[in-house]
């Protein structure tokens, strides 16, 4: 009987609390934070709260048409696929206390290959489609993959090495215990802001689906159910982003009571979510080619270098 | 590495007309192009030909709708000087202040776009809002946004009056301190610095052998300006210089826009402060005498050029336009070769382009029977009539 | 000097102040007095010369006879330009631009208005 329950438990947290559901929900209450939020800072009033919705319910009404030239199957599987790996992924991150729903040491790496899912996916979409300029949009993608990824992983594995393991609920149980630490990790944190724009493809790093050069990058053959499949999933990665960033720069969890906790953790998603909007705000898109030398030149050695002072620091407490 | 055709247009998100660019690319750099143009030709010359001097102002104003004014003066000055008509200083003050206006509005509308084509969305929202300070001017002053009205033959349809022109005033107060600040922050924003920085360059030699003209070539750093070099109306009663820049490149051409808006703010003061007061037109007849007239005109985008020949009658023979852009088409394709192709929007963006406002005439002629017919408005008309009514668009109702 | 973020400290005092934009049908949009929206027609003051339909660069408007000294004029709405040059010719000032502007209709017969 016990055993049922905690299976009943397990599929209840996977689809609904803290899984599939919630995750839905959030990316859409957060899609609307980032546009609001865009909006505010470009002093126009941004759409109503239903927006988000409103889009989804648009397209998943809207006819759904695959190129002839296609690849039909791998065309209507992908954007499952990505978004399987994002709410995958989204299952390691701590949500109302600093305990994920499935933790283990080592569950940071994971998460991270994870989320590299998407961007491949991305690259495949846009070589299936057989279109023109979802062939650019996927190349380009692939390209900054190479360009955005090992700052971003570098970023947070500077904090991980100063706590010691390379689980997340690990990472933020440390830092609850030292919070002046997390200080030390202030350029990663930047860093981990700077690429996970890239990540997102959001401006400055959007060549891929920079619409003014490639049409809709990757997305252009995309239409209907399917492109609301990516749009979801696209939300979605934005959550789990911001939420791993939250959770490993920001050690203020409250154990016990899960409504305040609840509370605190959208509260750092949203701050972390109006970094990127903000970001989105302020700059224009990076070139290609300055995109992969800015990730290479600036933001790597930074991480670098933030890898090594963790470890100094490591070495002398 | 394999090489790549991408077409950019007719249809494309980074242009705002239908033009074609056909781009070689190899990987992200492209190789060759070419441009076509032919996307839009609306029949203005012809259709002007069967109107009225008058009703052509209204037609011919309406080949561009952000440099409405610039074809409109550029026309009226012709048929001015058919007529021999001597223009009364206060109409030529008041068409001067216009013209400024609406290089105001362009260039504020062009620096939106190459906030938009650069993914900078913000810079587009902000110089859009700011424009719309100019454009609540101009509505005020000739009752419409775009597409004035101002002009008409011999002269100006309304006056201005002292009120209006203080709340010029105010509102230029308002613009010169937005332009410093997009003087000293946008300009001075890396990402935006990197995006337009050697990106598109055109030599000076390159300028001038390619016919560029407008801010593109004054980027270039040629001095070379219609309001200077052939003063009409009172451009040489007001005391201005000639925005010009070494870059050559984009950013350059971003500094010559952003440089003409303060002189246009400049000039526009002198034009409020030394107004004369009298009569705001006079009469020209109906039938223009027999002859022909050619008259440029410094448009926000360059050169503007219009000819007219008439026989005597109140229609005119011929009307001949060259529209800045058309200048600046060829300089295009010699400044996106060898650039990236992300960079592509942005060097056609950067020539402020007005593809519509360029195409002109086309002669059909059958390659097979020799047939060279020219089309009358009646015909062109009955044509697209029927062209639509074979496609089933025909909603049952009069064109 | 160029930086990252110039723009910065700008967009936070713009997120605070109140909004540029406005929900445009459900707040009312204000033009000029001297706008020239929609046209408006006086029949007594009109004396049949029809120099109106001359000029008029886009025959949007006709005038016609329905007794004697009796006029009225017929506006194709979906053609005018609102160039405004009719009121200009009209020597009797029998036509006036109004302020009107909202003149979208999904049924073009509809734009063919007597006024």
């Amino acid at each position: 009987m016990a055993n049922l329950m905690s299976v009943g438990t397990a599929i209840f947290n996977i689809l609904v609390y803290p899984g599939f559901l919630f995750l839905g929900v959030l990316s859409l209450v957060y899609e609307y934070a980032d546009r609001i939020i865009y909006a505010r800072l470009q002093n126009r009033v941004g759409p109503p709260w239903y927006q988000p919705v409103a889009d989804l319910i648009k397209l998943l009404t809207k006819e759904t048409v695959i190129p002839s030239e296609a690849n039909n199957r791998l065309f209507r599987s992908i954007p499952t696929f990505a978004f399987a790996a994002t709410a995958a992924s989204f299952l390691y991150i701590p949500v109302w206390n600093n305990r994920s729903l499935l933790p283990f040491d080592g569950d940071l790496i994971v998460v991270m290959y994870f989320l590299t899912i998407p961007t491949l996916t991305f690259f495949l979409a846009g070589w299936y489609s057989s279109s023109l300029f979802a062939e650019i949009g996927g190349i380009r993608a692939m390209m900054q993959l190479f360009a955005y990824e090992v700052p971003f992983y570098m970023s947070l594995l500077g904090p991980a090495a100063l706590a010691g393991t390379w689980s997340i609920s690990g990472v933020s149980q440390f830092y609850r215990e030292h919070p002046l630490l997390i200080l030390i990790n202030i350029p990663s944190l930047a860093v981990a802001i700077f690429s996970a724009q890239g990540k997102l493809e959001r401006v400055p790093f959007d060549a891929p689906d920079a619409e003014t050069e490639v049409v809709g990058g990757t997305f252009t053959e995309y239409s209907g159910r399917f492109l609301a499949m990516f749009r979801m999933m696209l939300g979605a990665e934005m959550v789990v982003v911001a939420a791993l960033i939250a959770a490993v720069f920001s050690p203020f969890f409250i154990g016990g009571n899960a409504a305040l906790g609840l509370f605190l953790f959208l509260i750092k998603v949203l701050a972390v979510v109006f970094l990127l909007a903000l970001m989105r705000a302020a700059l224009a898109r990076f070139r290609l080619d300055q995109m992969v030398s800015f990730c290479w030149k600036v933001l790597t050695p930074v991480s670098l270098a933030q890898i090594l002072l963790d470890l100094i620091i490591k070495g002398a407490l | 590495m394999s090489k790549m055709i991408v077409p950019l247009g007719p249809q494309h998100p980074a242009l705002e007309e239908p033009e074609s660019f056909t781009l070689m690319l190899e990987g992200e750099r492209v190789a060759a192009a070419t441009v076509a143009l032919g996307y839009n030709h609306r029949g203005m010359e012809k259709a002007a030909e069967s109107r009225t001097y008058v009703q052509n102002i209204y037609l011919l104003e309406r080949i561009c709708g952000i440099c409405s004014h610039s074809h409109s003066t550029c026309y009226v000055q012709t048929v001015e000087a058919l007529a021999g008509a001597e223009v009364p200083k206060r109409a030529q003050y008041i068409r001067a202040l216009i013209g400024e206006l609406e290089r105001i509005h362009s260039h504020l509308l062009w620096l939106g776009i190459a906030g938009h084509e650069i993914g900078f969305m913000t810079l587009f929202m902000y110089a859009w809002k700011d424009r719309e300070i100019v454009m609540d001017i101009l509505e005020m002053l000739t009752g419409n946004r775009i597409n004035y009205g101002m002009n008409m033959l011999g002269g100006v349809r309304r006056d201005i009056t002292p009120e209006q022109g203080q709340k010029v005033l105010e509102a230029l107060d308002a613009l010169e301190e937005r332009t410093e600040y997009y003087k000293n922050v946008i300009l001075q924003e890396q990402t935006v610095a990197i995006r337009t920085l050697g990106v598109g360059r055109l030599s000076r030699e390159d300028g001038l052998r390619l016919g560029a003209t407008g801010p593109v070539l004054r980027a270039a750093g040629v001095v070379k300006d219609i309001r200077k070099d052939d003063p009409t109306e009172v451009y040489n009663e007001l005391d201005f210089k000639v925005a010009t820049d070494e870059h050559a490149d984009v950013y350059g051409r971003t500094v010559v826009r952003v440089t003409e808006l303060m002189e246009s703010y400049h000039m526009i003061r002198q034009i409020l402060r030394q107004i004369p007061d009298g009569p705001l037109s006079v009469k020209v007849p109906n039938r223009i005498p027999a002859g022909e007239a050619a008259a440029r005109y410094e448009a926000p985008r360059g050169e503007d050029f219009h000819y007219t020949r008439s026989n005597g009658t109140d229609k005119p023979e011929r009307v001949k336009v060259r529209a800045p852009t058309l200048a600046n088409l060829a300089a295009i394709t010699h400044m996106i070769d060898g650039g990236f192709l992300a960079d592509v929007p942005i060097v056609i963006a950067a020539i402020d382009p007005c593809f519509s406002c360029t195409d002109r005439m086309v002669r059909v002629k059958d390659a097979s029977s020799g047939r060279d017919d020219v089309w009358n408005w009646d015909k062109l008309r009955q044509y697209s009539i029927e062209w639509h009514k074979k496609r089933g668009q025909d909603l049952g109702y009069r064109i | 000097m160029t930086s990252l973020g110039k723009m910065v400290p700008y967009l936070f005092k713009m997120m605070m102040k109140k909004t540029d934009t406005v929900l445009y049908p459900s707040v009312e949009a204000k033009v000029p007095d001297k706008f020239r929206g929609s046209l408006k027609f006086c029949p007594e003051k009109c004396v049949g010369c029809k120099l109106c339909e001359r000029v008029c660069p886009a025959d949007a408007i006709v005038i016609e006879k329905i007794a004697d000294k009796q006029y009225k004029a017929i506006v194709r709405m979906d053609k005018c330009i609102f160039c405004g040059q009719c009121v200009d010719t009209c020597n009797k000032d029998a036509l006036e631009n109004t302020a009107f502007f909202e003149l979208a209709s999904g049924d073009k017969a509809s734009l063919e208005v007597e006024i």
